[in-house]
């Protein structure tokens, strides 16, 4: 017997917000899984919109990769805005 | 009168809720348990204010509590539909679709009609209720179209709940949406889900009624003997 | 040294480097094989106990005293089939399936809280499940949120928000007991009774001896997937729950009962090890209704899940 494959779970909080994963769930079908979310995970009013993805779908960076994806952009610090001084009375930037 | 209406159809949700929430710890996988329980829990909610309301009409000082549990099943208006035995998850489903497409039906008018508290309850509730529907709906077509065990055990559902749904229909007197225009828009409804999941309409049988009238399957007592007796052995305390 | 032992070395070595500084694993990460077998047991222990938890409460959703408790019962209970569901997911990305740990529950090859083999007889049961058990499992459960393994501890943070409520409304279930009839009140003082020793219990057995060196609890510690020791979360929960058991009006079944000033802590007696083992063994009041139920529960569903299947398999060979 086979299980229902897993699915990820993203929700919207509310609008103006970008989608969360909040976590996983087993439906047989993409129709099912967004109704289990709902049921699941928007029990206490948690979101407005709910995304479901096949977990088989995600494609993840590899930790062996990880220095190379994530370091190099650890010393950009000029792509912060912390990085410019201004002077104080210069406002809104 | 409108105090009877409302009786009945906080009778129709309690006596629903009881019997999903017997679902709870059994459901086929565990996301459906949640599911299962979601909807016990938005009957007891409408069950609720539908009794409240009802008591307030009555204008004896029954509250919830008092109507639920101190009434013998003659006094119950629930429809027989909702007090048959939980059966197999077809059986359930069954009786979902069949009383989530009228109950959805009923709420979407009683929105516009006269009574404004039973508009405003209505108001509130026909979003679950839509819900509940397409619950049904998406199991009655994965168990139609799924296996031949589930298509077998689906079509077996559908025929023993089918002399149940008459009753949706009868006129009930004081009524504010007469139950006759119901019954249209959801066979509409019901014979579409049917026809998608390649599921024939059962033959039409002679309709069972009497429970608007008090008059039930043996079923009900014992339902109510298991919901009441706690409350009724300990009269006039506080939970 | 051979280049694949350095590597597992260094593999090793960033391992811990995480856990030492409190950070946390993810599920693609490197980690010792004995640290993914124990949460494995762990998470799927606790998801067991959050399914088979529903059970002894679920008893009384039919016949709760009015429909304002029903209501809370029963979204009590289906919050706990959310909690395990919560964890089996955790468990999961470690690399078993649901179907598996599910499996070796049925099989009695993996464990749950020996507290649920323990009949629910009254309405006062429900409550005192509320106030002592859901209590229990928050002490436990509060350091778990900062567990070393991510997906566990992140479980956790959504599991005791939820949870808050299941306490607080046990405990206000009981109080409304111990202020209503004599009846009623002796309705809770029995739960207390039955309830107590059975919740300290809860913690496990006390941490001397082996338990302490090279134990689980000292290897689990050293993972971060434990904080504190057995005794110290037990004593926490005794000194907690004895001054709510003053508001509530009720005796803590325990003659040895009392305030130490110069711990700082109360003394107590210590709950029926022996028992303990004997019930986890399988030898509790309900062990065997209560697998009995859950496998039912299963083989009863087989039919619906490969329904479902055998439909979404259809649907996408229709859509190729």
């Amino acid at each position: 017997m086979s299980e229902w494959p897993l699915w990820e779970v993203f929700i919207r909080a509310r609008r103006g917000l970008s989608h969360q994963h909040v976590g996983s769930l087993h439906a047989p079908d993409a129709a099912m899984a967004v109704r289990n979310a709902r049921d699941v995970y928007t029990r206490r009013g948690e979101g407005v919109s709910i995304w479901v993805v096949p977990s088989g779908q995600i494609t993840a960076s590899s930790p062996d990769e990880k220095d190379a994806f994530f370091d190099p952009a650890a010393d950009k610090v000029y792509r912060h805005p912390t990085f410019y001084e201004v002077p104080a009375e210069a406002k809104h930037l | 009168m409108r105090g009877q209406y409302a009786l009945a159809l906080g009778d129709d949700a309690l006596v629903l809720a009881q019997r999903l929430g017997e679902w709870v710890a059994r459901a086929p996988e565990l996301e459906e348990d949640i599911a299962l329980a979601n909807i016990a829990l938005d009957l007891l909610g409408q069950a609720r204010t539908l009794l409240s309301y009802a008591g307030e009409q009555e204008g004896e000082g029954r509250d919830e509590d008092a109507l639920a549990y101190w009434r013998d099943d003659r006094e119950f208006r629930n429809v027989l539909l909702v007090e048959l035995p939980n059966g197999d998850f077809a059986a359930t489903m069954a009786r979902q679709l069949v009383f989530a497409a009228y109950q959805y039906e009923l709420y979407d008018r009683l929105r516009a009609g006269t009574d404004d508290t039973l508009a405003a309850i209505a108001g509130k509730a026909v979003k679950e209720v839509h819900y509940h529907r397409d619950h049904a709906t998406q199991w009655v077509l994965r168990l139609g179209d799924g296996t031949d065990e589930s298509r077998r055990r689906m079509v077996a559902a559908l025929d023993a709940v089918w002399p149940y749904a008459g009753e949706l229909f009868e006129p009930f007197d004081g009524a504010d949406v007469d139950p006759a225009t119901l019954r249209e828009p959801w066979t509409a409804y019901v014979h579409g889900v049917l026809a998608e999941a390649g599921l024939d309409v059962p033959e039409p049988t002679a309709a069972r009624r009497g429970g608007r009238a008090g008059l039930h399957t043996e079923h009900l007592g014992y339902l109510l003997a298991e919901l009441q007796h706690l409350h009724r052995s300990h009269p006039g305390v506080t939970w | 040294m051979a280049p694949t032992d350095q590597r597992t070395d260094d593999r090793e070595a960033a391992f811990y480097a995480i856990v030492d500084s409190d950070g946390r694993i993810e599920p693609r990460d490197d980690m010792p094989e004995a640290y993914r077998r124990s949460l494995v047991r762990q998470i799927a222990q606790h998801a067991h106990s959050e399914i088979i938890g529903m059970q002894p409460e679920g008893n009384w959703i039919s016949r709760a005293p009015s429909l304002r408790r029903k209501a809370i019962l029963l979204a009590k209970v289906q919050d706990e089939a959310g909690h395990g569901l919560y964890l089996y997911a955790a468990a999961e990305t470690l690399g078993v399936s649901r179907d598996e740990l599910l499996e070796l529950l049925h099989t009695r090859k993996q464990k749950y809280s020996s507290i649920f083999n323990y009949p629910t007889l009254t309405w006062a049961d429900v409550g005192a499940i509320g106030w002592l058990v859901d209590g229990a499992a928050i002490t436990n459960q509060v350091p778990l949120t900062r567990c070393s393994y991510g997906p566990y501890a992140r479980a956790m943070v959504r599991i005791c928000k939820e949870e808050s409520f299941h306490q607080r409304q046990g405990f206000e279930s009981l109080l409304t007991l111990t202020r209503g009839t004599p009846a009623q009140k002796a309705m809770a003082q029995d739960a207390l009774d039955r309830w107590w020793y059975p919740s300290l219990a809860m913690f496990g057995p006390p941490d001397t001896g082996e338990q302490v060196s090279g134990g689980h609890t000292e290897q689990s510690m050293r993972w971060g997937i434990k904080r504190f020791s057995n005794d110290e979360l037990r004593q926490r929960f005794v000194d907690m729950t004895v001054p709510q058991s003053e508001v509530l009006g009720l005796t803590v079944p325990d003659p040895d009962l009392r305030w130490n000033d110069e711990r700082g802590h109360y003394d107590f007696t210590q709950p029926d090890y022996d028992e303990l083992f004997r019930v986890i063994k399988g030898d509790g009041p309900c062990n065997e209704q209560r697998l009995r139920h859950r496998v039912a529960a299963q083989e009863d569903g087989a039919w619906v899940r490969e329904a479902a299947a055998a439909y979404a398999s259809k649907r996408k060979q229709a859509a190729a």
